[in-house]
């Protein structure tokens, strides 16, 4: 237990110790989405009836920082190691595979809900935010954390370049954010796109996520709740299999 | 008898077409000072690196002090200490967090008094809030080697930690790796300076294209291999061959003998042929020979 703890430690560590780049800067991306957009459309648009387009982008902003940092830690963690050669100091210790994996999941949680956190405390001087079921939020908050922090254990193991991350942080998890609906209600799409949204499992944890805070959503809590953790188990899953295997760690 | 410190049973690694540990079989007792010995590419790393798990290999299997290193890891892992060849570090932290974070890892927690006392061994107590980054080259690798000694491992195998090391850090290093020997760690160490093995090592295994070809004491493989030579060169070109001598060039004959009293008997002919001498010399076995001598005959 304890050398899981160590890990678990060092891993929200390396994160801290830069926390001006690994926190403090998603944080003032976010803010700037959010001063951007809302300046441009606030009072054109409102969502559900009565919410105020601010209001609405802000869970929406707050849960893609989440997923975003999340990836980030696990990823970046895992491909610099790799490439310096200290992972080493990892795998000579008597670890299980478990607990590298826990370990590494529950930092890049811990990252993307601290950034997560800190959008929101930004954004509040700016909206009214009202959080009706803060359960649902922070369920979805943990969960999306876990999903997109698997992930980014699994690129971290694969890539053997940055670049090759890189690829993954731009070709997949980009795109799946920026068409999940951060930045508007599907309601509003083509039933077309309406339709292909139903296929990115990231447009449930954000639709999720938001019905936490209005108790209205796109879709039924309970199926995002459904995708979301269907979403986790598989990737756990393929990261534990990789891991136990000792893909690309051990030869 | 007490167990052995390691045990490896007929290991093989394959990488594709190519064999790296092709049916390797050694054991090394507890309190030895062992050498890996062999040319680049021999499987040394790829041995060390089966033993301390980081590598699976295709067959055979691994010991350290007993436990099986992959159905028994956490056990044979806490026995063994690795020191990598890589100057690897991780540039966030410091020297004293690097070696808690390593304690936390194999399970200890307030390690403090035996990582000072490492930090002093090792001569880097100054250094101890130092981050990673700001070291030299040597400093890392002392470092590396304080990180492998923090759960106190009774076997201990260095990776050619003396390669790129000048030559007062080396002999730094090697009266500390020397102390935790005589303290009854286990010693197994790969180096290409062949001096080195010879002067520290009890018992050396010699690997090639991943086989072990020669598994003795020093002592005995450089008796078994080495011959001594007693070389002298002849004023006005006299011809030694009918006293068993070999030619060389320059007016040198050399003269191969196992004994050095044998020398006595040797110059005594010499003289006997009336034949004067400008200069002589006795070349002692080493481990050079016996390496060369290994490494061209299979």
């Amino acid at each position: 237990m304890i050398g899981f703890q160590t890990l678990l430690k060092k891993e929200i560590l390396r994160f801290w110790k830069v926390s001006f780049q690994t926190v403090a800067a998603p944080i003032l991306n976010a803010v700037l989405y959010l001063l951007i957009f809302s300046h441009v459309l606030d009072r054109h648009i409102t969502v559900y009836g009565e919410i105020a387009y601010t209001s609405f982008l802000v869970p929406g902003l707050v849960m893609m920082s989440v997923l975003q940092n999340a990836f980030a830690n696990s990823s970046s963690s895992l491909i610099q190691s790799k490439i310096t050669g200290n992972m080493v100091f990892m795998l000579l210790p008597p670890l299980s595979y478990r607990e590298f994996y826990v370990a590494y999941v529950a930092a890049a949680v811990a990252r993307g809900l601290l950034v997560g956190v800190g959008v929101w405390l930004a954004a509040l001087p700016f909206v009214h935010l009202p959080v009706q079921e803060p359960l649902w939020a922070l369920a979805f908050a943990v969960l999306g954390g876990v999903v997109l922090g698997s992930f980014g254990v699994i690129a971290g193991i694969w890539a053997d370049k940055f670049d090759q991350l890189a690829a993954f942080q731009n070709f997949i998890v980009m795109p799946l954010t920026m068409l999940s609906g951060v930045f508007y209600s599907i309601h509003s799409l083509p039933e077309f796109w309406q339709g292909v949204s139903h296929f990115n499992p990231f447009f449930f944890m954000i639709d999720g996520f938001r019905y936490g805070f209005f108790g209205q959503s796109d879709v039924s809590p309970w199926i995002s709740l459904a995708v979301a953790a269907v979403s986790g188990l598989v990737l756990a899953g393929v990261t534990l299999t990789m891991l136990a295997r000792g893909y690309k760690l051990r030869g | 008898m007490s167990q052995p410190a390691v045990r490896v049973i007929d290991v093989v690694k394959r990488y594709g077409a190519l064999t790296a540990l092709d049916g390797v079989r050694l054991e090394v007792a507890q309190g030895e000072f062992f050498g890996l010995l062999g040319p680049n590419g021999a499987g040394k790393t790829t041995l060390i690196s089966a033993l301390a798990g980081l590598v699976r290999p295709d067959g055979g299997r691994l010991e350290v002090m007993g436990h099986d290193v992959v159905g028994d890891y956490r056990q044979a892992r806490r026995n063994l200490g690795v020191v990598p060849q890589e100057l690897v570090f991780d540039p966030f932290f410091t020297v004293r967090e690097m070696l808690r974070i390593q304690s936390g890892y194999f399970g200890l927690r307030n390690n403090d008094a035996w990582i000072d006392e490492i930090l002093a061994s090792l001569d880097l107590t100054a250094k101890a809030d130092a981050n990673m980054r700001a070291l030299s080259g040597g400093m890392k690798r002392r470092v590396l080697v304080a990180q492998a000694l923090v759960h106190r491992p009774p076997v201990i195998v260095l990776d050619e930690p003396t390669a790129g090391v000048d030559v007062a850090l080396r002999q730094g290093l090697w009266q500390f790796i020397r102390k935790l020997n005589r303290d009854g760690h286990t010693i197994i160490l790969t180096t290409h300076y062949l001096e080195e093995a010879e002067t520290l090592c009890g018992r050396l295994a010699m690997l090639k294209a991943g086989r072990i070809v020669a598994l003795d004491t020093t002592e005995d493989l450089l008796r078994r291999f080495a011959s001594h030579s007693l070389r002298v060169r002849v004023v006005g070109g006299a011809d030694l061959a009918a006293l068993g001598g070999h030619p060389g060039s320059g007016g040198w004959w050399e003269f191969a003998f196992d004994r050095y009293v044998e020398v006595e008997a040797i110059l005594a002919k010499i003289r006997e042929a009336g034949v004067d001498m400008a200069d002589m010399e006795i070349g002692a076995s080493d481990l050079e020979q016996v390496f060369l001598q290994l490494m061209q005959a299979a």
